[in-house]
């Protein structure tokens, strides 16, 4: 057994700790994350140049990574450095062709001349691909979407919309450059949108895009368990530094012993996080990818948001504020509870494995 | 990152796995298995089966009869243990006093008492605990007062975990009040048989016996059988609080249950259905499932820093809160699995199966009882969160 990362992981790790630490401080990400296009298009051109993008898929489809450690530590630093950028609609967008050998379409995204995002919920809501309603219709020009995609995380800036709709034979995945969107901030910053597809020209990707799916929205799972980890880490030492600052009743709260368990038990959540993390990532691509997917993000949903409220509650009122940075953390951890399934959803697909089993 | 064990620690686990199969008797394996209290010469039985072996003081150096194994070693040893219902080494001459002797003892102290550790001469138990002094243990009361070449004591320990068996003590007591509290505490080693020593047993919450009350009265112990200095026992005391606990985290037992209970929520119904088909019971179960397999990997984590020395308190900590909360979690839902047949009481003779519910949950509420000391225990998780915000606080 070896816990630590390798050369090339680490150098990838601290060159992304000083980028956020040196070029995108809290103000700059505030002011980015909430208004169009939600991110900031020169730090998305920077990210592109240190290799960021190449780090998500593999060396046979042009880039110089992809495996579930890469995700892994290039996610825990978008946590921790609470990137609003549309890392992971770009990544599971990248993951669809990088599962179809779409090398070509792979180098403009690597590069990041191009973004794209991956369009598969709809208003109905998404528990699966049994879900999706909008149609794709094969005619002599060629294939049309219609209907309308919901919360398309990156949609707001992406260039390229993979989408998955229902055709006679299945759900394929369809590229479209054409279709009509409203682009909106999320909660927590970065931006979604809502597609709306009318008879919307498109190419075809896939006819049979079940498994390709499945497969990309693990990726994310795992993209969002790391950033998770990332955010919880920033925002425990956080609050440990705060209670050592914070001075009420002629001493720093620190020394009172009812914070300190809550926020040692909080570090005992997080190393919990990280470890089932880790072993997700390390599972990636098994047999064993599915139910270590769902057991990370069942976990990372009930661990972030205890960390998160927690936090909030120890730093007290200021912990309530727009101004300082560990509100927007808190936030940003709730809310990856409510992206690609939650702490509930994810308990039910481990429940369903276990008793197939 | 590889989270895989290497060829030859599979190789390692393999080596356990026979051993166990072809040395560990079935009428010890079951008896673990259905929660039955184990008799003395089972213990005694096991210990000199590990021994022979030479993997009964697994944490000792090579050179006084330990097998000279890593972290990952000894936790295999631990995991495959429990998974095969092997009965926890006795820990008090072994994982305690041996140790302790070897770091502080005299060549005399380890030549004579190492040996007689590992071939079963002698049963030590642990007399650290005070009614008064708890997890406030340097508050300890129990004075031992030099009279010529011998020590006076007097004086009560409690919570002597198996002092019934035993033939000798090792306590903690004070040989001074001056200064802070724990700079007058020596370690001394007493035989049980001295006069003025009376042991007493303390029925616990499920109606068995395994600690006890230990009342000193004018006990007068040979001067040599201090160890270390006198007024530096405190030291000891720390260093076998601090010493790397193998097996903290209870993986191996937790994963034992973890299994157990999965078998049993096949066999047991609910509102007609299977228990396994019960959706609010199953959530809980795949919950525990969950943490249970990140704490593998968190114990994982540990175990390779340990070997590389980058362990510390603060670790085997989080390990112990999580570890024994997980095994808590696990023995709830034992319990709750069999709903109203959780109910008679198992009494001393197992009779089993009264209320027509699987033999092994006979003493399913009775190990729920007693496994609410593990959090107490071994310093209490309370203790333990202080241990590490200390660190955190600094």
């Amino acid at each position: 057994m070896d816990f630590t990362h390798t050369e090339d992981r680490r150098m990838l790790s601290d060159m992304l700790q000083r980028f956020f630490r040196e070029d995108y401080d809290i103000e700059t990400r505030n002011a980015a994350a909430y208004a169009a296009p939600f991110h900031h298009p020169e730090k998305w051109a920077k990210l592109a140049e240190l290799g960021i993008l190449g780090a998500l898929v593999g060396e046979d489809v042009g880039g110089f990574g992809g495996d579930g450690f890469d995700i892994l530590t290039v996610f825990e630093e978008i946590g921790r450095g609470l990137c609003p950028e549309p890392m992971l609609g770009t990544l599971m967008a990248m993951k669809v062709l990088e599962s179809l050998g779409a090398t070509e379409q792979l180098e403009a995204l690597i590069g990041g001349e191009k973004k794209a995002a991956l369009a598969l919920f709809e208003v109905d809501g998404f528990s699966g691909l049994e879900d999706i309603q909008a149609q794709a219709t094969q005619t002599a020009d060629g294939w049309t979407l219609s209907g309308r995609k919901s919360i398309v995380y990156g949609g707001a800036s992406a260039d390229v919309l993979l989408v998955a709709a229902r055709h006679s034979g299945g759900v394929g995945l369809f590229v479209t450059t054409q279709a009509e969107r409203t682009s909106y901030a999320m909660i927590d910053g970065g931006g979604a949108a809502e597609i709306m597809l009318d008879n919307t020209a498109a190419t075809c990707l896939t006819e049979d895009a079940a498994q390709t799916i499945e497969n990309a929205l693990d990726w994310g799972r795992l993209a969002l368990c790391a950033e998770a980890v990332g955010a919880m880490d920033w925002l425990h030492a956080t609050t440990v530094d705060y209670l050592k600052q914070r001075v009420q009743f002629g001493r720093p709260i620190a020394t009172f012993q009812a914070l300190q368990h809550r926020v040692v038990d909080l570090g005992i959540e997080i190393e919990q996080a990280r470890s089932i993390t880790i072993l997700a990532a390390s599972k990636m691509g098994t047999d064993e990818q599915v139910k270590t997917i769902a057991m990370a993000k069942n976990l990372i949903g009930r661990a972030g948001t205890l960390v998160a409220e927690e936090c909030i509650q120890m730093h007290g009122g200021i912990g309530m504020t727009w101004e300082y940075a560990a509100s927007h953390y808190a936030k940003r951890l709730v809310m990856i509870d409510h992206q690609l399934g939650d702490k509930d959803d994810h308990l039910h697909r481990m429940m369903e494995l276990d008793a197939a089993v | 990152m590889d989270l895989n064990f290497t060829p030859a620690e599979e190789a390692f686990r393999g080596e356990v796995k026979a051993f166990l199969k072809d040395e560990l008797p079935i009428e010890i394996s079951e008896k673990v298995r259905l929660g039955i209290e184990l008799e003395k010469a089972d213990m005694e039985r096991w210990h000199a089966l590990l021994n022979q072996r030479g993997w009964l003081a697994v944490t000792w150096p090579a050179e006084y009869g330990g097998p000279g194994w890593n972290a990952v070693q000894r936790d295999i040893f631990d995991e495959e243990g429990a998974l095969a219902n092997a009965p926890r080494i006795v820990p008090f001459g072994v994982n305690m006093l041996g140790p302790v002797i070897i770091k502080f003892g005299s060549d005399a102290q380890k030549a004579d008492i190492l040996p007689k550790i590992l071939d079963g001469t002698h049963w030590w138990c642990q007399g650290y605990s005070e009614p008064g002094a708890g997890s406030d243990l340097a508050s300890l009361k129990t004075k031992a007062e030099r009279d010529g070449d011998h020590f006076v004591i007097n004086g009560q320990k409690t919570w002597t975990t198996l002092g019934q068996h035993a033939d000798k003590i090792f306590c903690l007591v004070r040989t001074s009040t001056e200064g802070k509290p724990q700079e007058g505490i020596s370690f001394i080693l007493v035989d049980i048989d001295t006069p003025g020593i009376e042991m007493r047993p303390i029925r616990l919450i499920e109606g068995g016996y395994e600690v006890n009350e230990v009342f000193f009265s004018d006990v007068r112990v040979p001067a040599e059988n201090l160890v270390g200095e006198e007024n530096k026992g405190w030291t000891i005391a720390k260093y076998l609080l601090t010493h790397e606990r193998t097996g903290i985290a209870g993986v191996g037992a937790s994963t034992n249950a973890l299994g157990q209970l999965k078998d049993l929520v096949k066999k047991v119904s609910r509102r007609g259905k299977p228990l396994a088909k019960d959706p609010l019971f199953m959530a809980k179960l795949a919950e525990v499932e969950i943490d249970l397999e990140a704490m593998r990997v968190t114990n994982a984590r540990v175990l390779a820093d340990a070997d590389s020395g980058a362990a510390g308190s603060m670790e085997s900590s989080m390990l112990k809160i999580k570890g024994t909360v997980i095994r808590q979690r696990l023995n709830a839902l034992f319990k709750s699995a069999v709903g109203p047949a959780a109910t008679p009481f198992p009494a001393e003779a197992l009779v089993g199966n009264l209320a027509a519910a699987p033999e092994e949950t006979a003493m399913a509420a009775a190990d729920y009882f007693n496994n609410r000391k593990l959090s107490i225990f071994g310093g209490s998780n309370e203790i333990q969160r202080n241990i590490i915000a200390k660190q955190l606080f600094a």
